[in-house]
C-alpha cells in the first residue's frame, strides 16, 4: 500500500488560513489502512482545526470518499464542493491531484507528506519495500529490493560499507545485499547475482502511463 | 609492450615492479598552495597519488581539478571517481575532460552515503554503481562508445582501477565481487585499509587460486596508525575496517610519544610482507593529513628510489 504520514499541525494551518470554508476530504483505502488520513483522521484534524482557529473564523466540513485516486468517486463530492472556498486532502500525492484535477477552481491543500510503497509490519508500523522503479529485479535478488532497501541502489551490491549485516548508514539497518547474499546462499542460487547487473533503465524520471493490453482501443476512443 | 592507457602505474606494474602509490585529499576550498605542498611532499616518492572525489561525503575541490594540479606538479594522479554525485552523463562527460588535459588512471567508487557529510540532505545519485562505473569506462575505451551506444569521437584510455575490501562479512562472497569487478572490466584494485594480515593472506589465496591475480593487479592498502584512539576509532566505527586486537595491544606498549613510530614500524612490517606475497602487485599508502611522512615512511619501507620507466 501506499503509506503516508499526516502533515505536522503548524503546517496545515498555516495553508488553511484566511479561508472561511474548508473541507477536509479523506480518502478510505491506503490512508485509512496506515492511520493517516481515512475518515477517523478527517475527524480529528477538523476537531484540531476547529478548536485552534475558533467558529467564527473557520468553518469545516468532512468528507471521506472510497479512492480518491478514482474521478468515480471524486464525482460524489461534486454538489458538496461547491460550498467550500478550499478542500484539504488526506489522499496520497495521487488522490490530491487527482482531487485537484477534479475541481480546478478550489485551492487544494495537502495535509498529509505521501512516504512510501510499503507493508504492515504491526499496527501504525510501516516499512518502505518499493521505489516503484519500472524495472523489477526482486526475480535476481531473492525478493529483496536493491533499489529501495539499498541506502545507495546498488545493483551490484554490497558497497564497502557493508557492516556485519548493517548499513553504514545505521546498525539498525540491513544491509540489503548481505540479505540477498544470505538468501541466494540459502536457496543454492548465488549464480543469480555473480554476473555484473547493467546500468539500470530509470524509467521513473519521467511521467509514466500504463494501458493494459485489451484495453487500447477503448481508450483510444475515449481520448478522441 | 602493448598499452591499455600507457599511464606510469600500467608501466610499472607492467615492467614487473612493486607499485608505491599515495593519496592526496583535494583542499576544503581554492587553497591551491597547500594542495600542492601536499603534492610535494609525495612526487617522486610514489608511482601515483589518489586524488579523492568528495571523501566523506564533504565538499572539496573536484577530484578531477585537484587532478590537473597534481599532473603539472609532475605527480601522477589517479582521479577518483564516486557514484554518489554524478549521473553517467557528468561522469563520461568527465572522464573526456579529464584524460583530454591527460589524466590516464581511474579509480571507480560507489563514495560514502551523503548522510555522513556536510550536505546530509543531497541528493543521491547513484544512477549507477561502481560495478557498472568500472564496465562504462572499459566501454568507453575498448569499444569506443558511450554507456548509451554512441559512437566517441577520440575514446578516452584509462587505466581502470576499482576498490575491494577483503574484510568485510560475508567473506565468503568478497572474493566473488572481486571476480565481478575484474569480469567488468578493472585493470587494477586498491584495497581497504589492511590490519588483519591472516585474513589478507586467505582472501589473496582465492584471488590466486580463482586465477583473478593474472587478471588484475592487487595493491594492498597501508595506513598507518598515529595514535592508540585512531586504532580504536578504525576499530569500532568504521564499517568495514578490521583491526585485530594485538595492533591495538602492540600500539598500547610503547610510550606515547613512540605510538606513531610504532604504527610507522608495522606498516613498514606490512610492505615487507605484502612484497613477498603472491598476487600482491604494490601497496597503496594512505596517510590520512600525514601526507609529510610519506617520504620518510616510502624510505624505511625500501619503496626508494622509485623505477623509471
Amino acid at each position: 500500500m501506499i503509506v503516508a504520514e499526516r502533515k505536522p499541525f503548524e503546517e496545515i494551518k498555516a495553508m488553511v488560513a484566511g479561508y472561511k470554508r474548508v473541507l477536509t476530504v479523506g480518502c478510505g483505502t491506503c490512508v485509512a489502512v496506515c492511520l493517516a488520513g481515512g475518515s477517523k483522521e478527517v475527524a480529528t484534524l477538523n476537531a484540531e482545526l476547529q478548536l485552534a482557529l475558533g467558529k467564527d473564523e473557520i468553518s469545516l466540513g468532512a468528507a471521506t470518499v472510497e479512492r480518491q485516486c478514482d474521478m468515480e468517486f471524486l464525482a460524489e463530492l461534486d454538489s458538496l464542493a461547491v460550498e467550500y472556498d478550499a478542500l484539504i486532502s488526506m489522499a496520497c500525492g495521487a488522490g490530491i491531484q487527482f482531487l485537484a484535477e477534479r475541481f480546478p477552481d478550489k485551492p487544494v491543500l495537502p495535509a498529509v507528506d505521501t512516504s512510501f510503497i510499503g507493508v504492515n509490519l504491526d499496527v501504525g508500523w510501516y516499512e518502505e519495500k518499493c521505489r516503484a522503479c519500472g524495472t523489477c529485479v526482486l526475480g535476481m535478488t531473492g525478493g529483496i529490493c536493491p533499489v529501495t532497501m539499498c541506502a545507495k541502489s546498488l545493483f551490484n551490491g554490497p558497497c564497502g560499507g557493508t557492516n556485519n549485516g548493517s548499513c553504514e548508514i545505521n546498525t539498525d539497518q540491513p544491509c540489503a545485499w548481505y540479505r540477498i547474499y544470505e538468501r541466494l546462499s540459502a536457496q543454492g542460487r548465488l549464480e543469480q547475482i555473480m554476473e555484473v547487473s547493467p546500468a539500470n533503465d530509470w524509467s521513473n524520471q519521467k511521467p509514466r502511463k500504463i494501458i493494459q493490453p485489451g484495453y487500447q482501443e477503448r481508450i483510444k476512443a475515449l481520448q478522441g | 609492450m602493448d598499452m591499455k592507457s600507457g599511464s606510469r602505474l600500467e608501466r610499472v606494474l607492467k615492467a614487473g615492479h612493486f607499485a608505491f602509490t599515495g593519496e592526496v585529499g583535494p583542499p576544503r576550498g581554492a587553497n591551491v598552495e597547500a594542495l600542492k605542498k601536499k603534492i610535494s611532499y609525495l612526487k617522486g616518492k610514489v608511482d601515483m597519488a589518489n586524488i579523492t572525489d568528495n571523501q566523506t561525503a564533504m565538499v572539496r575541490m573536484s577530484s578531477w581539478a585537484a587532478a590537473l594540479f597534481c599532473l603539472q606538479e609532475g605527480l601522477e594522479p589517479n582521479y577518483q571517481m564516486v557514484c554518489r554525485d554524478r549521473n553517467r552523463l557528468a561522469m563520461q562527460a568527465d572522464i573526456l575532460g579529464a584524460y583530454s588535459h591527460g589524466i590516464r588512471n581511474i579509480l571507480c567508487l560507489s563514495g560514502d552515503h551523503q548522510m555522513f557529510g556536510d550536505h546530509p540532505h543531497a541528493k543521491g545519485v547513484y544512477d549507477i554503481d561502481s560495478m557498472q562505473l568500472i564496465a562504462m569506462v572499459k566501454k568507453m575505451r575498448d569499444e569506443g562508445k558511450f554507456q548509451g551506444g554512441a559512437d566517441i569521437d577520440e575514446p578516452p584510455r584509462m587505466f581502470i582501477g576499482a576498490a575491494a575490501n577483503p574484510f568485510a562479512e560475508p567473506f565468503e562472497w568478497r572474493v566473488h565481487r572481486l571476480a565481478k569487478k575484474v569480469k567488468a572490466g578493472a585493470d587494477f584494485i586498491q584495497t581497504q585499509c589492511v590490519y588483519n594480515m591472516a585474513k589478507i593472506r586467505q582472501w589473496v589465496k582465492r584471488a590466486n587460486d580463482m586465477g583473478l591475480t593474472e587478471k588484475v593487479y592487487i595493491l594492498a592498502g597501508i595506513t598507518p596508525m598515529k595514535s592508540v584512539g585512531m586504532a580504536n576509532y578504525m576499530k569500532n566505527k568504521v564499517p568495514g575496517m578490521d583491526v585485530p586486537d594485538e595492533i591495538i595491544k602492540r600500539l598500547k606498549g610503547v610510550e606515547k610519544k613512540k605510538v606513531a613510530e610504532e604504527g610507522i614500524k608495522i606498516a613498514c612490517e606490512q610492505i615487507e610482507e605484502f612484497r613477498e606475497m603472491k598476487g600482491i602487485a604494490g601497496v597503496h599508502l594512505m596517510a590520512i593529513e600525514w601526507e609529510h611522512r610519506v617520504p620518510e615512511i616510502a624510505e624505511r619501507a625500501g619503496m626508494l628510489p622509485r623505477p623509471e620507466v
